[in-house]
């Protein structure tokens, strides 16, 4: 076959082509994958759920609801219930106060406040210095530590700044901004559930 | 040439990146680890393969002046492809490749072999070069990756060599890669000259 000469119109047809051609597959593609990418995607945040507030027996993700923080982040909030009882809520919540880009971390909340456990979902922090986060706030030393630590009565900031929490070595501006990232999940949540049992006392006053 | 030595040559006498230094952008950004490596160089095989194979079908029919455009959009495509199917099928690998996969579009290896091999060779040629450049691109990458995970964290493919805290972190950061890409391709010129 003759090589298609450089005209205007056989330019036109055959980029015209070809884009059509491409981007028809690529939609069969997209759509064929939309599914398994959802799936995945919510087994994820199924998993850190479970791992940040074991025991549930509801579907946590059905019954999400989003609170906004000060900051403006939209949070999502997945309440998780056994039986009718309220173990705690799981909040997907970040800051953008990391060494490198935008944490993201799932933290588990009693109805209290007091936190379960976290996990981190996303981070750019640097490999063998901020990403031990993962680790480090689960630690055996109790200054590390942030399991089962209610954040009413812990100052939340690293101990360089005045805190009760030891900073990871080296990695000061990452442990800062993951505890910023689990005290704006605290404070939404906290003043949300104020504002509800604020409510709730003003509903019953005007009952009674 | 024949077919064989169109097959070996990504390997070692044109290997990408030890011989032709192209690629350099992913080979220094995602070999942190054996299994990344690994996993950017066949995607960027499974790229390369397609790519060559569609260019050398149409090539004919493609108008000179806008053929560059053309590979590209050719390109986009596959790369995109890989993209859903890795995001839908290997999550976790999606994820510590993330912003590399789609920069394959832009990986030279990708666009050269399709201007200097496949626009003008017959398909069964071009799938050949494209499997050979990419497996040799691929192999390069896992060599470079298992190198900075061993040295970096003890460990080789997830294995525990040794533990972690004797491991020299630089080698998982970015001057690392430098060092033992610079290392790797001294010892492979040697072994050519020898």
């Amino acid at each position: 076959m003759a090589k298609t000469e450089s005209t205007l119109v056989n330019m036109v047809l055959t980029l015209l082509i070809i884009t059509v051609v491409a981007g028809a597959s690529l939609g069969m593609v997209y759509k064929v994958t939309k599914e398994p990418i959802a799936m995945a995607k919510l087994a994820k945040q199924q998993k850190a759920i479970e791992e940040v507030v074991p025991g549930f027996d509801n579907n946590p993700t059905d019954e999400m609801y989003q609170l906004t923080s000060k900051e403006g982040y939209a949070l999502q909030v997945f309440p998780c219930k056994k039986g009718d009882e309220l173990l705690g809520v799981a909040i997907a919540t970040k800051t953008d106060k990391g060494f490198s880009g935008e944490i993201k971390i799932m933290v588990g909340l009693k109805p209290d406040g007091t936190i379960i456990n976290y996990s981190v979902l996303e981070h750019k922090e640097t490999p063998g210095l901020g990403s031990k986060m993962n680790d480090w706030f689960r630690g055996d030393n109790p200054k590390q530590s942030l399991i089962n630590r209610d954040p009413s009565n812990t100052k939340m900031i690293v101990s360089k700044d005045g805190g009760d929490i030891d900073a990871i070595t080296a990695a000061t501006i990452s442990s800062r901004a993951f505890l910023d990232a689990i005290m704006i999940a605290y404070t939404a949540y906290k003043e949300n559930a104020d504002a509800q049992s604020a409510k709730s006392t003003i509903q019953k006053g005007a009952k009674s | 040439m024949n077919k064989l030595s169109i097959f070996t040559k990504g390997f070692f006498k044109e290997n990408a990146v030890f011989t032709l230094l192209l690629g350099m952008c992913p080979t220094l950004g995602v070999t942190s680890s054996a299994i990344n490596g690994l996993g950017m160089g066949l995607a960027t095989t499974f790229v390369l393969i397609m790519s060559n194979i569609v260019v050398s079908l149409v090539k004919d029919s493609i108008p000179d002046k806008v053929r560059i455009p053309a590979f590209i959009v050719i390109i986009a495509s596959f790369v995109t492809v890989v993209e859903l199917l890795m995001q839908a099928y290997l999550p976790a690998l999606f994820e510590s490749l993330g912003l590399f996969i789609p920069l394959i579009v832009v990986n030279c290896i990708v666009l050269g072999r399709a201007e200097a091999f496949a626009s003008k060779n017959n398909v069964f040629s071009s799938f050949l070069d494209g499997a050979g450049m990419g497996l040799g691109f691929a192999m390069a990458l896992t060599m470079l990756g298992a190198i900075r995970e061993f040295l970096g964290s003890g460990k080789m493919f997830d294995l525990v060599i040794f533990p972690e805290q004797y491991g020299m972190l630089v080698f998982v950061l970015a001057p690392g890669a430098f060092i033992a890409l610079g290392y790797l391709i001294a010892v492979i010129n040697k072994l050519k000259k020898a």
